[in-house]
Parts: C-alpha cells; sequence; structure tokens
C-alpha cells in the first residue's frame, strides 16, 4: 500500500491536530480507560447496595484507606518511570515510623513540638533509606530489584533490632487527633487525605510540567541517550530514588498517625499493592510512560473492590483475586501497546496506523 | 581554509577485549570543510565518533581542538566546545518527543521564577523545532507523538536537525542518510554544505561512495582502526577509495 505513504515535503505541512481526533486518543490514554474501569466497578456496587456503597461515609472511608498508599504510590511511579522498581517502601515506612516513635517517645510529652521533630526524623530516615537505594543503583549500578529487595530487609530487620520486635503503641496524641482521624476543620474529609492529595498534585506537576519530569521520562526512556546528551543520568536516578524513600517516610508518619502503633508486621504486601497500582495506572515497567493521575486511579480499584464486596457480603478475598486479574490485563495492555510501537518502525502499519487511528502513546 | 585543524586526533588508541578499534588512529577537519570518513564495517569509525565527542574513554592518544589538547571525557564538554554528533544509532529518547528530543538537555526554562522552579518554554521549543525541521525538509509530522513510532528516516531527521542546530564548531554524521528516501538524502547533503558554508567542520561517514564524492571535500580512510589514507574529493574515484578500503591497494599517499 505505497499510496498511503506519500509524505507532504516539509514538516510545516502538518497541521495541529484536529478536535475530533483527541477525544480517540484519550480514549486509548490507558489512565482514562482504567478510570473507566473504576467507574464501572463503582456503579455495580452501587447498584447492588444503594443504601450503603455510594454514601460519602462509605466513600471517604475509601478515600482514607488509600491515601498513605497514595503517598507511597507517587515516588513508586517516579522509580517505575525510570524502568526501576522500589521494593522498600513499606519496610522503610515502617523504620521511619520506629526511628520517628522512639524519638517521641523520649522526648516524652505528647505536644507539636515533639510531633514536628518526629516528622522530621521520618522523613530524614526515609531519604536515608532512598539515597543508599539510589547510590547503589546509579553508582554501584547493582540492579534495583536487587539494591531495593536488600533495603526491603535490612530497614526491616533494623527496625524490629532498635524495637525488639514489640511494636510501639504510644504516639503523641495531637498527631492522632489531627493528621490520624481528624478532618480537615470545616468538612469531613480526612486530614490524612489531605496531606496525601496536597502531595500528589505537587509530584504531578513536578513529573509532567518540569524538567526534574522530563529528564525522569528521559532517563527511563533511554538512558544512553539522555546521558550522550548531557542528562545527568546518575543524580536524577539517585533524586527519584531519595524521592520515593522521602514520601516512604512520610508514610511512616502518616501510618503511626492514623494507627497509633508502629504496626512493624502490618506492611509486607505494601511495596506489591503499590507497584500493582502504579502499573495498572499504565505506568510501564520498561520505562519511560506513566502518570500520577493513573496511578491514583490503580489504588482505587483494590480499594473500591475490597469495600464492594465486604459490603455486598461477598468473601473479601475474592478482593484478591480480582486485582490480580486486573493488573494482568494492564500489563497485557501495555505490552501490546509497546508491541505496536515497535511495528511502527515499519512505514507499512504506520500508514495504517494513520488511517484508523490506532496510537502508540 | 585555516591552517590549524578545527578538531586533530593523534596516536587514539582502544580497544575493547582483544579487539583493536582503534589502533593509533589520526584524524583531522578544519573549520568550513567537509571530510567524509570510510572505512569498512568494523574500520572503526564510530568509536572514534564516540571517542571525538566525548563518550569513550582512550587508551592512549590526544585531542587538539583548535590547536590546543583537550580531554573530552563527556559529551557536555564536547557540546560546550560545540561539537555535535549524529550518531549511528541516533540516541533519542524513543518515548519523548521531537521537540523534547531535539532540547533535551538543553531546554528553555519559562522566563521568570516559573523557569527557576524548573517550567518548561514548551511553546518556544515547540516552534524552533518546527523552524529547524522546515529548515531540513525534515518530514516530521507531529511534533507532540513519540519519536519511537516513527519511521526510520523521520528519527534520523530529527537527530541530523538536533546536531545541525546545537554544532558550531564540528558535527559528526555517522551514516546520516542510511534511512533516508532519495528526496531527504538530497536535503541532507545540502544541509551538509549548508552547515560547512556557515563554517563548522563536517565530518560526514557514509558507506555509499557517490554520496562521498559528492559532498566532501577531502575522504580519510580508515581500516583496522588505523587512518591509511587521505585523498582531496576532487583527485579521487570509487576505484581508489574501495582499494584503500580493502587494502588492496597500500600505499596510497596521505
Ligand atoms: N562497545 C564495544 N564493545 C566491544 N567491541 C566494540 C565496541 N564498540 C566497537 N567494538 C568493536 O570495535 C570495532 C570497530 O567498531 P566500529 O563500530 O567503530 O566500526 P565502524 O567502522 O563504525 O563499522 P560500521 O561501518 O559497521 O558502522 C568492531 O570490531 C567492533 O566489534
Ligand atoms: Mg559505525
Amino acid at each position: 500500500m505505497t499510496t498511503t505513504q506519500v509524505k507532504p515535503l516539509t514538516a510545516g505541512t502538518a497541521g495541529t491536530p484536529d478536535r475530533t481526533s483527541s477525544l480517540r486518543q484519550l480514549m486509548q490514554v490507558q489512565s482514562f480507560q482504567i478510570l473507566l474501569v473504576l467507574l464501572a466497578i463503582f456503579l455495580v456496587f452501587a447498584a447492588l447496595a444503594p443504601e450503603v456503597f455510594p454514601t460519602w461515609g462509605n466513600v471517604r472511608q475509601i478515600i482514607q484507606n488509600v491515601s498513605i498508599l497514595g503517598v507511597l504510590g507517587i515516588g513508586m511511579t517516579f522509580v517505575i518511570v525510570t524502568s526501576g522498581i522500589d521494593l522498600s517502601v513499606g519496610s522503610n515506612l515502617v523504620f521511619s515510623g520506629v526511628v520517628a516513635a522512639k524519638v517521641m517517645q523520649a522526648m516524652g510529652d505528647a505536644g507539636w513540638g515533639t510531633a514536628a521533630v518526629g516528622i522530621l526524623v521520618a522523613v530524614g530516615c526515609g531519604l536515608g533509606w532512598g539515597l543508599l537505594n539510589g547510590i547503589l543503583i546509579a553508582k554501584a549500578k547493582v540492579p534495583p530489584l536487587i539494591v531495593t529487595l536488600g533495603t526491603l530487609g535490612a530497614a526491616l530487620g533494623l527496625a524490629q533490632v532498635i524495637t525488639g520486635g514489640v511494636d510501639i503503641r504510644e504516639v503523641p496524641a495531637v498527631l492522632q487527633d489531627t493528621i490520624g482521624y481528624g478532618n480537615v476543620p470545616g468538612t469531613t474529609l480526612p486530614t490524612i487525605s489531605l496531606v496525601a492529595l496536597a502531595l500528589i498534585l505537587v509530584f504531578a506537576v513536578v513529573l509532567h510540567k518540569t524538567r526534574f519530569g522530563l529528564y525522569t521520562f528521559a532517563v527511563g526512556s533511554s538512558e544512553e541517550s539522555a546521558r550522550r546528551v548531557g542528562v545527568k543520568v546518575d543524580r536524577q536516578l539517585i533524586s527519584i530514588y531519595a524521592l520515593s524513600g522521602a514520601l516512604a517516610g512520610v508514610g511512616g508518619i502518616l501510618s503511626l498517625s492514623q494507627y497509633g502503633t508502629t504496626a512493624i508486621a502490618g506492611q509486607s504486601a505494601t511495596n506489591l499493592n503499590v507497584i500493582a497500582a502504579v502499573v495498572i495506572g499504565g505506568t510501564s515497567l520498561f520505562g519511560g510512560v506513566g502518570t500520577i493521575f493513573g496511578t491514583v486511579v490503580g489504588l482505587f480499584i483494590p480499594a473500591v473492590l475490597q469495600n464492594g464486596f465486604v459490603i455486598v457480603g461477598v468473601q473479601p478475598f475474592w478482593q484478591q483475586v480480582a486485582v490480580g486479574a486486573v493488573l494482568v490485563a494492564a500489563v497485557y495492555v501495555d505490552q501490546r501497546r509497546r508491541a505496536a510501537a515497535a511495528r511502527g518502525h515499519s512505514s507499512k502499519t504506520e500508514g495504517r496506523k494513520r488511517l484508523f487511528g490506532l496510537r502508540s502513546s | 581554509m585555516t591552517t590549524i585543524p578545527v578538531l586533530e586526533a593523534r596516536g587514539l588508541t582502544r580497544s575493547f577485549g582483544n579487539v583493536r578499534a582503534l589502533d593509533g588512529a589520526d584524524f583531522d577537519v578544519h573549520a568550513g570543510e567537509v571530510v567524509a570518513l570510510i572505512g569498512d564495517n568494523g574500520a572503526g569509525k564510530s568509536t572514534l565518533v564516540k571517542a571525538l565527542s566525548g563518550n569513550l574513554a582512550l587508551d592512549s592518544g590526544s585531542i587538539l581542538f583548535a590547536g590546543g589538547e583537550v580531554d573530552l571525557n563527556s559529551p557536555t564538554q564536547a557540546s560546550s566546545l560545540g561539537i555535535e554528533t549524529v550518531y549511528q544509532d541516533l540516541a533519542l529518547a524513543p518515548h519523548l518527543n521531537a521537540a523534547q528530543n531535539m532540547f533535551l538537555g538543553r531546554e528553555i526554562p519559562k522566563p521568570g521564577f516559573q523557569g527557576r522552579l524548573g517550567f518548561l518554554d514548551n511553546k518556544s521549543m515547540r516552534a524552533k523545532s518546527r523552524a529547524a525541521f522546515d529548515e531540513l525538509g525534515a518530514t516530521v509530522r507531529s511534533l507532540s507523538d513519540p519519536v519511537g513510532a516513527m519511521s526510520g528516516g523521520q528519527k534520523q531527521a530529527i537527530a541530523i536537525a538536533r546536531a545541525v542546530a546545537w554544532a558550531k564548531g564540528v558535527i559528526f554524521l555517522d551514516e546520516p542518510t542510511a534511512a533516508l528516501g532519495v528526496v531527504q538524502t538530497k536535503n541532507v547533503l545540502e544541509t551538509i554544505r549548508r552547515v560547512r558554508d556557515k563554517g563548522v567542520g563536517v565530518v560526514f561517514i557514509s558507506h555509499s561512495m557517490p554520496h562521498v564524492l559528492d559532498v566532501a571535500d577531502r575522504v580519510q580512510v580508515l581500516r583496522l582502526g588505523r587512518r591509511v589514507a587521505t585523498y582531496e574529493a576532487k583527485k579521487t574515484t570509487v576505484e581508489e577509495l574501495v582499494g584503500a578500503m580493502t587494502g588492496a591497494l597500500d600505499g596510497a599517499h596521505s
């Protein structure tokens, strides 16, 4: 079909994309497709339990439950966009929480001064583990999977050494009352969710609008190409793992506030839950593609399934089955898209792509 | 033509395991001239380009820029001297769009405070990219689609436009026309002349002898990691070049 390949002589003849195709393009963005899946799930449960499920009280509960995972999901999205992985977030969260709890316990009182120190300590601990991850990955060239598997074990082990394996249950009341299960004054929105939302918005802007975000995509897309045009790849990777670590530290203090305990044993599946959400949201494990928005949607799918199954009386274990299926489906879609992009190398499919408006981004 | 080469390599050596990719290679290019670098597959052309663009550590040898010895140990350093390269593998980020690739590593920040926060002036980067592609006559249709989905020729055009836009001293083009159509090839050869006329030293690597003789002022032949001959393009023939490349015609003047 050579007739479809006639190319204009200059680039200038290519016009701006017309409006009618932009909706179709939107439909092919994975984070948008997954949003439709989420809406469908929501509507099914709303139909099955109209009295309970679609109420603000219930939705508020769901939002509160995903807030901490949302904070971790930000860093994980950056990491996976670089085609990396961070398995250590859950352990890092526990470690940061434990050290912060210890410090606050030692300070004795339950006021804001103590709480502020605790927050700084938690974020600092998280940042420390993140920097260690980043340096080992960027400078020592150890694969991210191995580095963060190592720090996963190390952080959790040290948390248990510090506490002797017994959870600390003394958390300053101000943290619990305001951030933990308090609401934003004058509303019924959990404070913890507002904190998560603020971080999500800030880092979504960083990822999608700034040079730091652009370099994140560039490193994930082709590390070698980025290096050759002068992007400081090592520094970028270290910053990204440090960010993921610092956010795990934030997660640590939020978790302390919400549950009032260090919950050392409670985070063993956190890393996988966060990774699943990021991938469901359309971020490619192979790097170069991803959105914070997708991650947020990807977090809500398991949470809504869990909540909905409980309400309609299905054994909640089914949630794991359903999430597993969604996860595999999401990666399948990503693979097909990548295969389509690879085929795009031949000009033959290019013509076809133009004919049918398929898109490979 | 000035007497001091804008870029000169003396006795460059680099081994990969047992393979001596560069074995005492010399090379020189003057401002405002097109030098074709030719040689069989594996002769060391790409390796030489990598060495001269700050992408390869050398075992020995020296590199002179405008007569002064330089230590080219990073691509950033090469770019700061105005040395740009179109790599054989193009070195584009497939998930980024044409404009982002064009400006990667040299983004235009938004004016003022926003710029200092890291926000980018995408509008002017797009406009400048568009102008650069138009100047090259490149058929880059969309500035917002990822370049990974584009045809080989379109990708090549983007890589060339990028290097041309930034090159002030020397530009290396490692087989820039390999994936191009007839019209686009003509455009690239035209661009090479235009860049040369601006006073940039152009190093053109190609396996197409007609193109080499068409555009080059001088031809340097690399064999087994060494420069074995240099010819004035006007005074040589395809047969002579092929002979020097394969070694059938040893003892060529240089
Ligand atoms: N990174 C590397 N690791 C190992 N060997 C290498 C590497 N780069 C180049 N070589 C070897 O060095 C020699 C020269 O390679 P180079 O790519 O410079 O050749 P070339 O002249 O560009 O060939 P072509 O015309 O095929 O592009 C080859 O034998 C190649 O196998
Ligand atoms: Mg080569």
